[in-house]
């Protein structure tokens, strides 16, 4: 635990205004981000799952400087780069792929056109482009051949290949994974995982994966948080987060995944299906936000937002049952499906 | 059992593309009861959509045109049957679940005025004398059916005032106007987050159940399917490779696609291994010879140049492999 | 954040079918080819191109261009000799609709050369920028929007000399307003792409961005664009030339053709009649390849 994150950001915050009236005045603010502080080691795989309306593309925007972020700080590999955010030396070390392959490439620019940019950018040789090209479509299984092809030639995989062939360019240290394959066929996405993972390996890559889907979370991430409405509502190492959720709602989020085998439905934690939706990031609830759905709400979760507990090695969630817990009795944590039979 | 009220037979579908002739459905068949619900599940581009289009009678010809087959319903075949009376099956005995709730209601009208319409013009096609007041009965009734909070408010708010979750609701209670025989439904809950979904599918198995209606779901969520279907049918290019009861075949998927799909599903147990299949879905305009998995299956031999037969592996359990043995004595 | 909406089966067969056998320029000219008016159109403008570039070689008489006087032979009908008649000092007329296309399409050329790119460029700033180079850009777009072409190109060439040049310069003044719009609205939509978030996140600069992402995305909307415009300018330039501001005799203006022939209509009708077709014929043609671009490449934002 000694060793320095690659990545930690800290209070991390984004609201985006509202605008409206005859002068286009801030009449409101959509709080897609709040406080978000996670850290990332060196070549682990952190996961930020979520729904929509959580953020987690926002904050993965942040994280490679495409957003500026409203509060919060980012430190990256142990000095502090918030002012630096969207610098090329940032830009060198911090490299996006993208949720969907058909609109991250450039229709009109051949495959090698595309990959060439960051090298061009990057004062990459002119004269070793091609070369490098080629060397880059081969670490993601594309044939040489596809340097001249464009993007309508290709299958949403190979694009996603591409995509990856073009972060990879200026060997960049934490690349940022924005949904790489949620628009993509489970067939094509085991290979993609599996090129991931192996690059991963092969490159010492660090990874932040952000997705909404479980299941691959739980077999690709060595760590995840789970965002609800743009806060963290439960971090920890993977294997205890979907052995063991503190959160009603990890537990709700897991319990409603479909799974395909006996085997898998025997894990998911049984908890009372969630009522309502997400509500709006504009109009966050008061008090703990997941109050509105959550079947175990009582009164302190509609008054005040609840801090971190700390349940396990490395694991946290954000949750008054929790805090009651540990307040009575320091004892092992238990989860609120037990904890909820007698409040 | 009883007979199918949905028999689609032999259907292949053609599709002229730049002056070449794809066969882009080859020899499909299933069948849909009511009562147990039917899944037809596949990736991107097996052909499931051109089947759903092709039974509910919206495929643009051309490109498209139907080169075999029927299509069955209560018995009588809809491709050979007069225009006038397929249409008048059409939102009325068979109706349709649509994808996406984001763009199937028109924004610029209220719920009420959509949903109303569409028993307008049934009621026209079917001769049935029905007033405003009774439409408005008939739509509330039904939106109350698909537990929608406050049905009479509901009734004048229009598309942007609700959330995904409603939308669906509200597109489900458009196929339930017209009291269908048959539903069919394209992709449900996939555009939903899984909190959603899993409320959408429970409402969804609910008013199926309630109805005994037959229900053909159309997806490429293998976990949907385990959860709602008790039949499945799994396509690839065009063909159907393998269908069964949902236990069996998730328990002993017998076609080398079907297993491989399976096995390229992320667990929730974090033992999956992301082995993929290699290749990509075959052109349709030359499609491999005999059978269309051959070139992506790891078990392909020279048999596999011959169209396989369909063995009955299990209790209703097909699969399309040369692989296989009949299953002895099947119950 | 984006909901994902992943598996939707192919709607139509160009999902259904993968597309790495078909190239895209062979889809562009099936669909084309396909479509009569199209083609139509494109054979029009190239005969309206073919008079203009080989117009020596086309035109019956090359020396009765501009100042040519024959009085045995003023006023004769269409002939064998003379398809399209011959005018009031004795030229045949078909000579000066050939070389007329040659101002015609001089004056295209120019116009749609100065105007588009500047046009093209401030739009590719203002959707791509925003901001106040989006508020600054736009508005004086819309000011400049708001004044009549033609009423603004009488008073250039009434103030300044009437003359081809003065023309030119007069149509595009105001022309390149029409081009701003469109990129903008194109470059507006284009810009939440991820391929332009990709190449930000790349280190790519601006100038990469807005010449080598943005504007080879434009392309089909410009061309098709530009097209449309052609008959356009034609019709102006000839409504220019008509009211004696724009080219002068005895230079082969189909406008100014029209306007000496109308003094001896009806009974000589050949005289403006033969022009005043040849000016819808150019025109015709080019809106009707513009309208076939259009579907080809299915660009929406085009007028």
């Amino acid at each position: 635990m000694s060793e320095t994150p690659l990545l930690e950001v800290s209070g991390l915050t984004k609201h985006f205004p509202i605008r409206g009236g005859v002068i286009q005045q801030r009449v409101g603010a959509v709080r897609a981000v709040n406080d978000v502080s996670f850290a990332i080691k060196k070549g682990e795989v952190f996961g930020l799952a979520g729904e929509s309306g959580s953020g987690k593309s926002t904050i993965a925007r942040m994280v490679v400087g495409l957003y500026r972020p409203t509060a919060g700080t980012v430190h990256f590999d142990g000095s502090d780069v918030s002012g630096l955010i969207g610098s090329r030396d940032y830009r060198k070390q911090v490299q996006m792929v993208f949720q969907n392959p058909g609109s991250s490439l450039n229709p009109r620019r051949t495959i090698a056109q595309s990959v060439a940019v960051p090298l061009i950018f990057h004062d990459y040789p002119k004269a070793k482009i091609a070369d490098r090209v080629a060397e880059l479509l081969e670490m993601v299984e594309l044939p040489r051949s596809f340097a001249i092809r464009y993007p309508h030639e290709l299958s949403g995989g190979q694009k996603q290949r591409v995509a990856i062939a073009r972060a990879l360019a200026v060997e960049p240290r934490l690349i940022v994974l924005d949904e790489p394959t949620s628009a993509l066929d489970v067939s094509v996405q085991a290979k993609i995982i599996d090129l991931l993972a192996g690059l991963a390996g092969e490159l010492g890559l660090t990874f932040l994966f952000i997705s909404h889907d479980l299941s691959l979370m739980r077999n690709f991430c060595s760590r995840v948080g789970i965002l609800y409405l743009g806060r963290l509502a439960e971090t920890g190492p993977t294997v205890d987060v979907f052995g063991s959720p503190a959160h009603p709602y990890t537990q709700a989020l897991i319990g409603a995944v479909p799974v395909v085998s006996d085997e898998e439905a025997a894990l998911k934690p049984s908890i009372p299906a969630l009522s309502g939706e997400i509500p709006s990031p504009s109009r966050i609830p008061k008090g703990c936000s997941f109050h509105t759905r959550c079947p175990f709400a009582f009164e302190p979760c509609r008054q005040t937002d609840p801090v971190f507990t700390v349940v396990g090695q490395g694991h946290e969630a954000r949750c008054h049952l929790l805090e009651e817990r540990t307040a009575s009795a320091a004892t092992v944590p238990v989860s609120p499906v037990e904890r909820s039979a007698h409040p | 059992m009883s007979a199918p009220l949905l028999d689609v037979a032999g259907l292949s579908v053609d599709f002229a593309t730049y002056g070449r002739q794809a066969r882009v459905l080859d020899g499909v068949s299933l069948q849909v009861r009511a009562g147990p619900h039917a899944a037809l599940v596949g990736e991107t581009g097996c052909g499931k959509s051109v089947t759903l289009r092709a039974i509910m009678g919206i495929l643009k010809s051309p490109p498209a045109s139907i080169a075999a087959g029927s299509i069955g319903f209560d018995g009588a075949d809809l491709l050979t049957m007069p225009a006038r009376q397929r249409d008048g099956l059409k939102g009325t005995a068979m109706s349709m679940v649509f994808q996406d709730p984001m763009t199937a209601l028109n924004p610029v009208f209220t719920i009420g005025d959509q949903l109303a319409t569409i028993i307008k013009y049934a009621d026209r096609r079917m001769g049935v004398r029905r007033d405003k007041q009774g439409r408005k009965q008939r739509v509330i009734e039904v939106l109350d059916q698909v537990r929608m909070p406050d049905p009479e408010r509901i009734f004048g708010a229009y598309p942007i005032m609700l959330s995904g979750g409603m939308r669906q609701r509200i597109l489900i209670a458009m196929a339930l106007l017209n009291e269908p025989r048959l539903l069919i439904a394209d992709e449900p809950g996939t555009a939903l987050d899984v909190t959603t979904q899993a409320e959408i599918l429970a409402l969804l198995n609910d008013l199926v159940a309630a109805r005994s209606l037959a229900l053909l779901m159309i997806t490429h969520n293998l976990g949907v399917v385990r959860e709602m279907a008790d039949y499945v049918y799994v396509m690839y290019a065009g063909t159907i490779v393998e269908h069964g009861p949902t236990e069996a075949l998730f328990e002993r998927p017998s076609h080398p696609y079907t297993q491989a799909l399976i096995e390229c599903v992320p667990k929730l147990s974090g033992t999956s291994t992301f082995k993929g299949i290699d290749g990509t879905i075959p052109d349709y305009v030359d499609p491999p010879v005999g059978c269309r998995f051959r070139p992506r299956c790891p078990y392909r031999h020279d048999a596999c140049f011959e169209r396989p037969p369909n063995v009955t592996v299990g209790a209703n359990h097909v699969a399309a492999c040369w692989l296989r043995q009949p299953a002895e004595e099947v119950a | 954040m984006a909901v994902p909406t992943n598996g939707s089966a192919p709607a139509n067969v160009e999902e259904a079918v993968p597309a790495a056998t078909i190239s895209n320029a062979y889809k562009n000219w099936y669909r084309f080819s396909r479509n009569p008016t199209a083609v139509i159109g494109a054979v029009i403008v190239l005969i309206v191109i073919a008079c203009a570039l080989f117009a020596p070689w086309i035109a019956p008489y090359p020396e009765q261009v501009d100042n040519f006087v024959d009085f045995r032979a003023r006023h004769l009908p269409p002939s064998w000799d003379h398809w399209f008649g011959t005018d009031n000092v004795g030229r045949d007329v078909l000579t000066r609709v050939i070389y007329g296309y040659r101002i015609s399409l001089l004056l295209v050329v120019v116009v749609l050369g100065l105007s588009i790119p500047f046009g093209v460029m401030l739009g590719l700033m203002a959707g791509y920028f925003g901001g106040w180079v989006e508020i600054v850009i736009m508005r004086l777009t819309d000011i400049a929007l708001a004044i009549p072409p033609l009423v603004m190109a009488l008073a250039i060439t009434a103030v300044l000399s009437p003359n081809l040049m003065n023309a030119m310069i007069a149509i595009s003044v105001l022309w390149w307003t029409w081009h701003t719009r469109l990129i903008y609205s194109i470059t507006r939509t284009l810009k939440t792409q991820e391929f332009v978030e990709a190449a930000e996140i790349l280190g790519a600069s601006k100038v990469h961005i807005l010449f080598k992402e943005l504007l080879p995305n434009c392309v089909s909307a410009i061309s098709v664009k530009a097209t449309l415009d052609a008959g356009f300018v034609i019709l102006i330039g000839a409504s220019l030339s008509f009211l004696g501001l724009g080219v002068q005799p005895p230079t082969p203006d189909l406008g100014t053709m029209v306007a000496t022939g109308a003094d001896y209509l009806p009974d000589r009708w050949w005289q403006s009649v033969m022009p005043g077709m040849a000016i819808l014929f150019a025109i015709l043609g080019f809106n009707l390849l513009g309208d076939g671009l259009r579907d080809m490449f299915d660009v929406e934002d085009v007028r």
